[in-house]
């Protein structure tokens, strides 16, 4: 049977087909449709979302070591948050096979940063897949659990954004049904007390030596022979984007399997082509290698260091310019940024907050991000998730230390990055004593992913109902013992809050509750917020002075005429936030009658 | 051969809903595709864009610069955007439909004039009114499909059962009159 798949249902079939049996993940862009993915079989897979990576990937590990054949997936610094376990995790090895996906991000689509995960298979000293395209990716899960039980080791199945949401034709096949294994207790496997870990330690070095005879006669490395003047070597989508370039003219080492990378198959290349391209993004991962062993070839000496090594970006590269392109006046093209929906709960917040002087605005991940932006410009930095609470803290230890006191921090975070790692940052500010100022920006649900359910929402992935997290009680518990809840669309409650929390001279958490205007409903939200998104506001244009007050909110369903000098509203976009109406000073903007 | 389309817009027009009709019905057809959209941040009211590309056997799922043999933009500026992506003897398509960024809804800067003047000098351009011809029909979410109606005719693939692609893809209290939009996206090119 074959299907139009992207890449992340590709591996979510690819997980049903190879008798996985248990799978955990946070959601992260371009990551998150592979469990949302690996859900709809139900009847099969049990999906749970995690709080965070490393949570999902020792679930994983769990399902592993109790027999079932088991999946983490994450984006690509999610890794960074579950390497401590699957460093270990690397030494004890599996009892049912595992897979761990990274999905990276060459080009930073949606992400901080633009790391190569390759290089945690080199450094966890693990095995690694690369897909290029929807059928490798459904296929190579089950190439990577039949590795992972074979060779005793979980494996690292490496995806890029292009691989993720690219779609391609995919061959489906059945179910394999595998038991889950018998569990029995092993200490000199899986307690890595120092004197059996260094005992494993000895165990990975063989692991890897078997691992690379493997590389060099799996076919997941296999070469293309075509005129031998050049030669390709090039790993997941950018192999495809090669072939797109060079189509037959060059000859291809196709790498699927990359760590430990084939070097009798790089040397066999090596000696036949006159010349060497390696095709890869990011890091000079290959091409390390392809120079250990004595090659001169063009690398990152030709292509760039960072970015998608696309076709267009190839072929400047190799001929110097692209294929044709129209002339014309790109400056006439007006840029079009992302922003806060129209009915955004953060909108009323962030446009108080930015009005703050003398504050430092430490800010995560998330919609909210877009805090920084303008109108609001209300945000210093952002680092990792979880890092507002724990960084602000760090800074206001540090204008205290200047008998710098009035200058304050104000850490904002959402829902889900507080459950994710934002609780321990928390922990950090009351036991340290802190006066920082944490905002918990609650809408619900997580927003940015394109809402997944999470611990504070009460529903599980695959829809059934369970205990809410109840983030004031467990802000009380932490010890902060000043918290105020609100609704973050009532602008003088908001101000009134942060009046509140900047007089105070110690620790103090505003947590404000409102559901994203994308959100679905559950039957609680129905019940609390009764008359969410419901109505509708207009500008009286005889009272509107052209002040531009409501414009400042940044909303995206008000817009100003220039000439009349009036502000309109979209009705096809409001949804009565009212945060317009309450910022308005001549009261030119009320409800409309229905 | 391969074949190229890129479908470009403002996060929430319904690009992606075009874009999975086409390909399913390429797919069908018994072409070989491949298909590529960025998902995630760029979704909040910013451009997004669906590449669609087809043939015997493809290799690469994204478009390079000047590759695109028809640029379908459902939102005028966007057309500009992502012109230089199209192949300088192929065809745009697009919606007069002007929807301000956020610098222009707040009086920033002008939604810059004279952009499908521009484009129509330079390339061979079809002006769709799809706004209009979508609230006749009753629903303004449809200038989706009937901007592919029009992108199947200019491609020369209307030999393949799009009504039974849309039946099959649509909620169905949405066919009938996405349906009449599809047709009446085909019936605006010669």
């Amino acid at each position: 049977m074959k299907k139009l798949l992207t890449g992340n249902e590709a591996i979510a079939r690819g997980a049903y087909e190879a008798g996985i049996r248990y799978a955990s993940a946070y959601p992260g862009t371009p990551s998150t449709e592979i469990l949302e993915n690996v859900a709809t079989y139900k009847d099969n897979i049990l999906a749970e979302w995690a709080p965070n990576e490393k949570v999902a990937l020792e679930s994983a590990i769990g399902a592993s070591i109790a027999g079932a054949r088991s999946l983490a997936s994450m984006k690509h610094v999610g890794v960074n948050v579950a390497a401590d376990a699957l460093f270990t995790f690397a030494y004890t090895g599996v009892n049912g096979g595992m897979v761990l996906i990274t999905a990276d991000e060459p080009g930073q689509h949606s992400s901080q940063n633009e790391q190569d995960n390759r290089n945690y298979a080199k450094f966890a000293k693990i095995p690694m897949l690369e897909p290029s395209d929807s059928q490798e990716s459904k296929d190579m899960v089950k190439t990577a659990i039949e590795i992972s039980e074979e060779y005793d080791t979980p494996v690292l199945f490496r995806m890029t954004t292009r691989a993720c949401h690219s779609k391609g034709i995919v061959e489906c096949n059945d179910r394999q049904d595998v038991e889950i294994k018998d569990y029995e207790k092993n200490i000199n496997k899986y307690m890595t007390v120092p004197a059996i870990a260094r005992k494993l330690r000895v165990k990975v070095e063989k692991r890897m030596e078997k691992l690379l005879n493997f590389s060099n006669t799996t076919e997941l490395n296999y070469f293309e022979w075509n005129d031998t003047k050049i030669g390709v070597i090039a790993s997941g989508t950018a192999f495809r984007f090669a072939k797109e370039v060079f189509g037959d003219s060059v000859s291809y080492l196709k790498l699927g399997f990359t760590n430990p990378l084939p070097t009798e198959k790089i040397k066999e290349f090596g000696n036949k082509v006159d010349k060497i391209y390696i095709i890869e993004e990011n890091d000079p991962y290959i091409e390390e290698q392809v120079k250990i062993l004595g090659f001169d070839c063009y690398g990152k000496n030709l292509f760039p260091a960072y970015g998608e090594m696309t076709p267009d970006v190839i072929r400047k590269a190799v001929y110097g310019e692209t294929k044709e392109t129209l002339e014309y006046d790109k400056e006439k093209v007006v840029g079009r940024p992302p922003t806060l929906c129209a009915g955004c709960p953060h909108r009323g917040f962030f446009h108080q907050l930015g009005k703050r002087k003398n504050v430092m605005i430490a800010g995560d991940i998330g919609c909210y991000t877009l805090g920084f932006a303008d109108p609001y410009n209300a945000m210093d930095f952002n680092i990792c998730m979880g890092a507002s609470i724990s960084a602000g803290h760090g800074a206001q230890q540090v204008f205290n230390m200047k008998k710098t006191p009035d200058k304050r921090v104000v850490s904002v975070m959402g829902d889900s990055t507080f459950f994710h790692t934002g609780i321990n940052s928390l922990i950090d500010v009351t036991y340290n004593k802190s006066n920082t100022v944490t905002v918990i920006l609650d809408n619900r649900i997580t927003g940015m992913t394109g809402h997944q359910e999470n611990p504070g929402t009460g529903y599980t992935l695959q829809g059934m109902e369970t205990p809410e997290l109840d983030i004031e009680a467990f802000v009380k518990a932490a010890g902060i013992k000043n918290i105020v809840k609100i609704d973050p669309n009532d602008i003088t409650a908001v101000k009134n809050a942060l009046d509140w929390a900047l007089s105070l001279d110690e620790a103090s958490v505003i947590i404000t509750r409102w559901p994203c205007v994308l959100k679905k409903f559950s039957k609680q939200d129905k019940e609390e917020f009764e008359d969410a998104f419901q109505s509708k506001y207009e500008v009286d244009d005889d009272t509107c002075i052209g002040c531009r007050a409501c414009v400042r909110t940044g909303c995206p369903a008000i817009s100003f005429d220039k000439k009349a000098k009036k502000s309109t509203i979209d009705l096809n976009q409001c949804v009565g936030c009212s945060v317009c109406s309450q910022v308005c000073p001549v009261k030119a903007i009320g409800k409309v009658e229905a | 051969m391969i074949k190229n389309i890129l479908l470009v817009g403002v996060g929430g027009q319904g690009t992606i809903l075009a874009s999975k009709l086409l390909t399913t019905g390429l797919m069908e057809a018994g072409y070989d595709v491949k298909m590529s959209e960025i998902h995630g941040m760029s979704q909040r009211g910013g451009s997004v864009s669906s590449q669609v590309r087809y043939g015997d056997k493809v290799e690469s799922p994204v478009i390079e610069l000047g590759g695109a043999d028809i640029l379908v933009s459902f939102e005028t500026m966007e057309a500009l955007r992502w012109l230089e992506y199209l192949n300088p003897k192929g065809k745009v398509v697009v919606n007069n439909y002007e929807m301000g960024s956020i610098s222009i809804l707040s009086g920033k800067v002008d939604y810059p004039e004279g952009i499908i003047d521009d484009i129509s000098q330079k390339v061979d351009t079809l002006v769709v009114d799809a706004a209009k011809y979508a609230e006749e029909l009753g629903n303004s979410k449809v200038m989706n499909v009937i901007l592919l109606g029009a992108t199947i005719k200019s491609m020369g693939l209307e030999n393949i059962d799009w009504e039974k692609i849309i039946r099959e893809n649509v909620k169905e209290r949405f066919i009938d009159i996405n349906i009449e939009a599809f047709k009446k996206g085909m019936s605006l090119v010669g």
